[in-house]
């Protein structure tokens, strides 16, 4: 084992793996966040906590992530290239792993065009590729990005995110493949309607090997609404909606759309266990925290392994 | 080219209101190529600024000249016969040429006319995009000449990220998604391989990080 991440446990114990995510409080509130974690208690490997997602300033993923740790829950620290240099990513690391923390997530991060400071520079002084890189290198060899060595090492267990959807499709593929060689051990995809693009996907994965050497995650969203579902393909970028997934929400009453929506995330999961590659699930229920354990029951990956 | 664009002409009021006499500096290069601050500029700029004060009531003298480059001492000290005779220097050249003259006419105020942009390319009959943010260590060469550095709204080494729609980045449809590009002309050239290997955190210092930059040629000074 390269740490102590519950994550890497599962991985290594040969069963599917369940994440989900919680954002936290745009306060400081800690009941909010904790609000949002006890839903997840139980049902889940580990809980993404999203660092200013969306470039909208929130409670620090660190303290958030540190409040679900006291919980005696597993976080998943998110980390965006867009808020720090190196030394702040670095120096947050360390912090965080001295604070019990021992998975995390390398992003890029939205842009702040999108935020509510969008008159806000982003940093970018290393890329989601090159944190994976430094983050192994602290890890692995002990030492900094800057070459010198760290006196107690944080054993970072090292996720990324990957969007099989965003084109150029056939770029896709590399992309994970990159973040493998710098150093992931673990990835988690852009939400999943196109099941069909997505298993495609997976076969060029597996054709190039790369299911021996990452974990990947297949990123699963309920739907709440029909609305929700024409947003999502009109304004999310990157996100790839077909247009049978929507036609099955809009099929049933307003009242029962949330159910379908639940159903169906059910029905994918169901179908990528079955897709080679696939190691886990990561489910994104945003706003919606309430609604992870019955979908992780329904598919069958309930309860959790003891480790 | 430094490509620029004239700032509101409210701004500039604003700058020279308490003057009277006024000497208004356009540059012959880059400027005059984006049509930002060239002989041509500087004449409706001052025609401009000659119609607001007589709509106030006064009346401003205004000096026109446009210099062969702004940035280039031996041109700015053109301006020594003529600076007695205005209380500030309007310039209609880019941030370099501002400073060159701030820097040779120090009891002057000189105010800048124009907002400098960035080092960009024509794509089109009057439109201009950023290529280049002189970072001093250039990458061209392993990214099928596109820059990551200038062209990737997140700067990115490694790839595209999640939001690339239809080709274009996310930030705007008219924005193409510089990897994209790069990942089409490494395919259009047989080099996709080079794509696989990472690029390894930039050494920012060539950019800027190590403070303000020099170039000192020997064998011309």
């Amino acid at each position: 084992m390269k740490t102590d991440s519950r994550l890497e446990k599962v991985f290594a114990s040969g069963n599917l793996a369940v994440t989900s995510e919680a954002g936290p409080p745009r306060g400081a509130d800690p009941e909010k966040v904790k609000e949002k974690a006890k839903h997840l208690d139980g049902y889940v490997d580990g809980v993404n906590i999203t660092d200013n997602q969306t470039a909208m300033v929130r409670m620090s993923s660190m303290a958030a992530s540190v409040i679900v740790k006291q919980m005696g829950m597993d976080p998943i620290l998110q980390m965006v290239a867009r808020d720090r240099n190196r030394l702040a990513i670095q120096a947050d690391i360390l912090g965080a792993y001295s604070l019990g923390i021992n998975t995390m997530l390398c992003l890029s991060g939205d842009h702040p065009k999108f935020g509510d400071h969008p008159t806000a520079s982003g940093v970018y002084d290393i890329d989601s590729v090159q944190m994976v890189q430094c983050v192994r290198k602290m890890r692995d060899e002990g030492k900094f990005q800057g070459g010198a060595d760290i006196t107690k090492p944080p054993k970072m267990f090292i996720g990324a995110a990957a969007n099989p959807f965003a084109d150029p499709f056939e770029l896709r593929v590399l992309r994970l493949a990159k973040k493998a060689r710098a150093g992931a051990d673990f990835v988690q995809t852009q939400c999943i309607f196109n099941l069909d693009k997505f298993e495609e996907y997976m076969k060029m994965v597996c054709d190039m090997g790369l299911d021996e050497q990452i974990h990947v995650m297949a990123g699963i969203t309920p739907m709440k609404s029909a609305g929700m579902a024409k947003y999502m393909k009109n304004k999310v970028p990157g996100m790839d909606v077909p247009d049978e997934v929507i036609k099955r929400i809009e099929g049933v009453p307003k009242a029962d759309q949330a159910k379908e929506g639940v159903t169906m995330a059910v029905e994918f999961i169901e179908r990528l266990k079955e897709c080679k590659g696939v190691h886990g699930f990561h489910i994104m229920a945003i706003e919606w925290e309430e609604q992870v354990p019955e979908i992780v029951e329904r598919a069958g990956l309930y309860p959790r392994p003891e480790l | 080219m430094i490509t620029a664009e004239q700032k509101p002409i409210e701004e500039i009021i604003e700058y020279i209101a308490p003057y009277d006499r006024i000497l208004l500096v356009g540059c012959n290069e880059c400027v005059t190529v984006c049509a930002a601050g060239g002989r041509k500029e500087v004449g409706l700029l001052a025609s401009a600024l000659h119609l607001h004060s007589l709509k106030q009531g006064k009346t401003v003298d205004i000096k026109e000249i446009t210099l062969e480059r702004q940035c280039d001492p031996e041109y700015v000290e053109e301006l020594v016969s003529l600076i007695d005779s205005a209380d500030a220097i309007l310039s209609m050249a880019c941030g370099c040429g501002v400073q060159t003259i701030a820097g040779r006419y120090k009891d002057k105020p000189v105010y800048p006319a124009v907002n400098t942009k960035f080092m960009g390319a024509s794509e089109s009959q009057g439109i201009w995009a950023e290529r280049c943010k002189g970072c001093g260590d250039c990458l061209l060469g392993v990214t099928g000449g596109v820059c990551p550095v200038a062209r990737c709204s997140k700067q990115l080494m490694n790839g595209p990220c999640g939001g690339t729609s239809n080709g274009q980045c996310e930030i705007s449809p008219d924005t193409d998604c510089a990897w994209r590009l790069i990942w089409e002309r490494l395919k259009a050239l047989g080099m996709e391989k080079r794509y696989i290997e990472v690029m390894v955190a930039k050494d920012w210092r060539p950019a800027g990080g190590g403070g303000p930059r020099r170039i000192v040629r020997e064998d011309l000074t």
